[in-house]
């Protein structure tokens, strides 16, 4: 058997598997009903236990930049690109615990299912609804498509089939199992893509250790092609303080402006799998993280003179691992690929059905259409958006890692201070949180695009400041919002 | 459901989102203080531990197991089952969630 033969068995396998799971799925979906249907396909009945949960909050977190973007850099910069990455570690406890029980079982007595739902019940406006609808669709779908390109990239690099041979085996798989076995579907490949990354890690940190003649080994390779590589700032002060530090805003608050990941504190079982989630997830991302980071870093000690850093990983892949491990870890990276783009793929479809054409079309009232019909346009809506973003990656634009970013920041700045003030702030109200999008989302485009001389400091921490300011001003310029939602959101009974 | 069990569920959830960011602020100072206080300055007179240097030692490999047993004290002891919805049903009642909470611990 040849070795591309080989390299690709375990991904198959592994494939195939994530259809076996959303196929058990959609049995396991039983209800009747269209807004059982709708529950069911769009949060899984919130039927989380604490070990899924983590693992899905990571999985939607993680993603191409975790494996080959990330460890690309730090094969340039050294330790201190890991330094900077170990800032993700809080993200699971910070998004579970800020966001907390209270939007939880606020989340159930607003039959919030999505995000804008969340939203729109605190709100009861319109154009806070269609604003972040309409973001969330911009937004997704570049990242969702940088995604697909960074997968298929890798792909060809480790086993050497053509680009598109790895977008349509894993672009095809993660749409038909995300449009055919919704949330529950993509919570339990998660799960299991979870596992297999921090196989993958090990696997190559190992190899990586191995082969450079131990750690002590390593780095003093490291120190002698640049001592910069060992330091905290990198390579001829590259990663600059301010830099760094205003990452621990754009990655650590920024993660409660994401919508894929904070729609899964609405769907836990109980508290306790909160509880358990909280200290699982942050064991687990902690570890993922680390060794991917350092894998990159300490890369650099085994193939120094690579020409650029995206090629860190895909070569090192080559260099050290047999065609079967090397097969293993590729399905690392694509586990995370397709666990972001399976929960984005979903919030989209979520977005058009049941924010937009139920609440629009049918004045919020899903049972006006038959059970039958909602369930066909759930499946269709999920299969058609995943086929548009696979076409545009077959032709790719060039910009994996800053799309990406892009994409980020502009969801932080629409998404973070509507969750946030609306669940601690009694005053706050619509006029704010459409004060905070528009001024946010124009904030962070601007200074993306100017780059106006900031110290290092990143586009995301003024976006972060103008929005909240424009939330504030607007919300008090607005009236104040109703005494039953108050009475709702604070718990306190009329 | 009376309006004293309602408050209670939420003033608990508020104080744990507190903690929460207590726990946040802890691993930043740690990781900082470890990060740029033993890192900086010439790295060749930095001190290695299991060859690896100091300040990455500590502040990355040791830093986050350390904010996970931290974690896992915080909601040990800190944290409350509370019943997520308003409709009380048998598995969830406020007995349950109390028996559950005093067992917590033995399952991690």
């Amino acid at each position: 058997m040849s070795n591309a033969l080989v390299t690709i068995i375990p991904v198959v396998l592994y494939l195939a598997l994530s259809f076996a799971v959303a196929l058990w799925a959609r049995n396991k979906a039983v209800s009747k009903s269209s807004q059982g249907f709708m529950e069911d396909y769009f949060i899984g009945g919130r039927s989380m236990g604490g070990f899924v949960l983590a693992m899905t909050i990571i999985a939607s977190y993680t993603s191409a930049s975790s494996f080959v973007g990330g460890p690309g850099v730090a094969y340039r910069y050294g330790l201190s690109w890991v330094f900077l990455a170990m800032i993700q570690v809080p993200t699971t406890f910070l998004t579970l615990g800020v966001l907390g029980k209270r939007f939880a079982i606020i989340a159930r007595k607003t039959n919030s299912l999505t995000i804008t739902d969340f939203l729109r019940a605190r709100y009861k406006s319109d154009a806070v609804v269609i604003l972040c609808s309409v973001f969330l669709l911009v937004f997704f779908m570049a990242a969702m498509l940088a995604q697909f390109i960074g997968g298929a990239r890798l792909f060809q690099a480790v086993t050497g089939y053509p680009y598109i041979v790895g977008l349509v085996l894993f672009g095809i798989t993660v749409v038909l199992y995300t449009a055919v076995g919704g949330f529950r579907a993509v919570v339990i490949t998660d799960a299991i893509q979870g596992i297999i990354m921090v196989v993958a890690v090990v696997v190559i940190l190992l190899a990586i250790i191995n082969a450079g003649g131990g750690m002590e080994q390593c780095i003093t390779t490291l120190k002698n092609i640049d001592p910069g590589l060992i330091t905290p700032t990198g390579p001829q002060n590259k990663v600059p303080q301010p830099f760094t530090l205003s990452l621990w805003v754009l990655v650590g608050l920024g993660i409660l402006g994401l919508p894929q990941t904070t729609q899964r504190c609405m769907g836990y079982k109980n508290s306790r799998a909160m509880h358990d989630a909280m200290i699982i997830g942050t064991l687990i991302i902690g570890f993922i993280i680390l060794c991917a980071h350092l894998s990159g870093a300490l890369g650099r000690a085994i193939l120094p003179e690579l020409p650029a850093g995206d090629l860190a990983m895909p070569s090192l892949i080559m260099e050290l691992l047999s065609p079967f491990w090397a097969g293993v870890f590729i399905a690392g990276p694509l586990a995370a690929i397709m666990s972001t783009v399976d929960s984005m793929l979903l919030l989209v479809s979520a977005a058009i059905i049941k924010d937009l054409y139920v609440h629009y079309k049918l004045k919020g009232d899903a049972s006006q259409m038959p059970s039958v019909s909602i369930q066909r346009m759930s499946l269709m809506s999920t299969a058609v958006i995943g086929l548009l973003v696979f076409i545009a990656a077959i032709q790719p634009p060039d910009l994996l890692v800053w799309i990406n970013l892009f994409a980020f920041g502009g969801l932080e700045a629409v998404f973070l201070w509507p969750i946030i003030m609306g669940l601690y702030w009694k005053r706050a109200n619509a006029t704010g949180a459409v004060a905070s999008i528009v001024f946010g989302v124009a904030a962070f485009l601007t200074i993306s695009i100017m780059k106006p001389a900031m110290g290092g400091v990143h586009a995301i921490v003024p976006t972060t400041l103008i929005s909240l300011c424009a939330f504030v001003a607007g919300s008090y310029a607005g009236r104040t919002p109703d005494k039953h939602i108050v009475a709702l959101f604070w718990g306190e009974q009329q | 459901m009376t309006k004293q069990t309602q408050d209670w569920r939420f003033a608990q959830a508020n104080k744990e989102a507190l903690f929460a960011l207590g726990a946040y602020a802890l691993y930043f100072i740690w990781w900082f203080v470890f990060g740029y206080g033993m890192g900086e300055g010439d790295p060749e007179q930095y001190t290695y531990v299991f060859g690896i240097p100091e300040w990455f030692f500590y502040s990355c490999i040791v830093g986050y197991p350390v904010i996970t047993l931290l974690l896992w004290a915080i909601v040990r002891f800190f944290f409350k089952e509370v019943p997520l919805d308003d409709a009380e049903d048998e598995s969830e009642s406020p007995n349950n969630a109390a028996v559950a909470c005093g067992e917590g611990g033995k399952h991690e």
